[in-house]
């Protein structure tokens, strides 16, 4: 008997979304759906779970303690955002005008610090940072120091902001790269200068790739606890940190899973708001 | 977005169900296994957990040759890494895990102890017989000390200005040290400097010590470097710190200027153990590798390799006095150590350590 092309085009979306889709529920779904169900139940006075319904967990989060620990690494991803943002735009922009080849070289500079150990280019900058390392050295040699740079929330960000910007530039490139030459050129024929151009028409049309590049930023930054860690000192904990200390010290999976929760709802709620005005932009392009 | 609904819904039930059976699944109080002492160790193998570098490489060579059986050596880089899979239900596949004393005592607490059976561990008598004192399990009868030790003050004799003494020099630093210290980070040694300073013990679970204990905590914060619970050797070797709380087999004390001291206000005393889990099929096995591991020839190569005290007498009798002339914290007696507060696991009131380290870390 043949197959319909019906059912051969069934048989061959199975094939082709099943193993996906198979992976993604298994590992993404199933593992979502155990933090979802730790949530409403009490900690095992030895780690894991009992199993009585509670909804005290939901209600530590509104603790000042935990909102502080919150609140303070909102602040500090917003900061690594923005900063993101003013450092990546330019670069991403110089990118997409430069020629074909060069184009391709600096793309490969963006991306080359991913080719190393992220543990190992974050204690890099303890060695440059610390008050015994090469910057503080110069600026002593100046008589400009010792400076306190490592173990601060300044600390944190240039950490963050190295991680990350990557991620800023690579969507922020693809939009710019994307836009039609022929416009920016009907804007100039039409009277405006280059300020102008970019402001009315290259700026508009890639909103989409800087809402892209600060989620791509901001939802990691905020979750990040190791270079809190290593470049914060522990002086200062992010909810990351708070998250991982729930599991891995303090034995306290719902809460853990409350806050990973809560995280989760401001990472959808981001990627909700960018994909309705990305859409909006879209639509006014 | 409400095509997947189903799916999220069906897997959360599907998970939730998963969850149900490990709950119901109970740790019924077994009684202690009838082992045979004539048993053919060489048809059992053995799967160890403990943390990297902390036994000698050919562990599983000398355990063949000697005894006959196959060991798997697992690595776990904390006590709560172990926890997790020791207390996650069912059988976790590890026969003998190292764990600190107040984890021991929280396993046995569980019912997920084999006890001790000495009779199968001869090298038992290889121990101090303080070592049968210690507070979490008095007589040994669910865990064995492997590695034994306390906290004290590591600095750079050369950057501090008067060597400390006391706590205080730790939590009221002089001008000199400010930004030049780290304590650490994990709840209970948090807490230590200052509980002992308050004259308290290190156990306490007296929510007015530890909001007292707390406030000191907090003004000595700005002072501090960092929170450090790893690389504060490497910090003081450096010149970055001057002066750190430090485990006494972490104090490099192998540089010339770098010494280690226990402030006159008393410290704790902490331990690592050996313990054999009752879900272990290789029970004889399990004691025979105990067994070897209490052997001088095995035991004995901790304290030259990575500075650590045991709690062997046999062992650290035989230890390079050469060796001890240039850590003289390895020569601290075992009478000295139990002058320590041991650690003990404090249950459910371990929340309130939990809640004033995040208060300490979260403090801007």
């Amino acid at each position: 008997m043949t197959p319909s092309p019906a059912g051969r085009r069934a048989a061959a979306r199975v094939a082709t979304l099943g193993p996906g889709f198979a992976f993604l529920t298994v590992f993404l779904l199933v593992p979502l759906a155990l933090v979802l169900s730790y949530t409403v139940f009490r900690r095992g006075r030895f780690g894991g779970i009992v199993y009585e319904p509670t909804g005290e967990n939901f209600a530590r989060l509104a603790d000042p303690l935990y909102l502080d620990v919150v609140l303070g690494s909102v602040r500090l991803a917003a900061v690594t955002t923005l900063l993101a943002l003013l450092l990546g735009y330019p670069t991403a922009y110089m990118i997409a005008r430069l020629p074909g080849r060069w184009k391709a070289i600096a793309l490969v500079a963006v991306v080359l610090p991913f080719w190393t150990n992220f543990l190992i280019r974050t204690y890099a900058w303890i060695v440059l940072l610390n008050s015994q390392g090469p910057v503080n050295s110069g600026l002593e040699a100046l008589g400009l120091g010792p400076v306190e740079l490592l173990y601060t929330d300044g600390a944190i960000v240039a950490g963050l902001l190295y991680a990350y910007l990557p991620l800023m530039i690579l969507p922020l490139y693809s939009a710019i790269e994307r836009l039609d030459p022929q416009l920016r050129e009907a804007s100039a024929n039409l009277g405006a200068r280059p300020a102008r151009t970019f402001w009315s028409v290259t700026l508009p049309l890639s909103l989409p790739g800087v809402l892209t590049g600060c989620v791509f930023v901001f939802v990691p930054s905020l979750g990040n606890f190791v270079i809190p860690e290593l470049l914060g000192g522990g002086r200062r904990i992010m909810v990351g940190n708070l998250i991982r200390d729930q599991f891995l010290k303090a034995r306290d999976w719902p809460f853990g899973s409350v806050l990973a929760l809560a995280v989760i709802a401001v990472l959808v709620l981001l990627l909700f708001a960018q994909a309705w005005a990305g859409r909006r932009a879209g639509r006014n392009g | 977005m409400t095509r997947h609904v189903p799916v999220v819904l069906a897997s959360a039930g599907l998970a939730f169900a998963l969850a149900a059976c490990g709950g119901a699944s109970s740790t019924g109080e077994a009684a202690p296994a009838t082992l045979d002492a004539k048993a053919d160790l060489s048809k059992q193998s053995l799967t160890i957990s403990i943390w990297d570098g902390y036994s000698p490489k050919d562990l599983p060579q000398t355990v063949k040759a000697k005894l006959g059986f196959n060991t798997t050596v697992a690595i776990h880089d904390t006590n709560e890494t172990v926890m997790a899979k020791l207390t996650a239900g069912g059988d976790s596949g590890i026969d003998v895990a190292f764990v600190s004393g107040q984890y021991a005592q929280a396993l046995n607490a569980q019912g997920l102890l084999e006890p001790i059976h000495a009779d199968l561990v001869p090298n038992l008598t290889n121990l101090y017989p303080e070592a049968a004192q210690l507070p979490y399990d008095k007589g040994n009868t669910f865990s064995v000390p492997y590695t034994w030790g306390t906290t004290g003050l590591c600095y750079r004799s050369d950057l501090v200005k008067t060597p400390p003494t006391s706590w205080n020099d730790l939590l009221s630093p002089p001008a000199e040290l400010k930004k030049k210290i780290t304590m650490m980070t994990t709840e209970r040694w948090l807490a230590l400097p200052a509980l002992k300073m308050l004259g308290a013990s290190v156990n306490t679970t007296d929510q007015a010590t530890l909001d007292k204990a707390k406030a000191m905590l907090l003004k000595v914060k700005p002072d501090l470097l960092a929170y450090d619970d790893t690389t504060f050797g490497d910090r003081l070797k450096s010149g970055e710190a001057a002066m750190v709380e430090a485990w006494d087999g972490w104090c490099p004390t192998d540089q010339e200027n770098i010494k280690f001291v226990v402030p006159k206000e008393g410290s704790d005393l902490w331990v690592d153990t050996m313990v054999i889990l009752k879900s272990s099929k290789n029970k004889e096995a399990a004691h025979a590798f105990v067994n070897h591991v209490l052997d001088p020839s095995v035991h004995g190569w901790v304290p030259p390799n990575i500075l650590y005290k045991v709690p062997n007498k046999t062992a650290m009798e035989s230890v390079d006095p050469a060796l001890l002339k240039d850590h003289p914290e390895l020569a601290q007696t075992p009478a000295d150590l139990l002058k320590g507060e041991g650690l003990i696991d404090l249950g459910e009131a371990s929340v309130a350590y939990t809640r004033l380290a995040t208060e300490v870390a979260a403090a801007q």
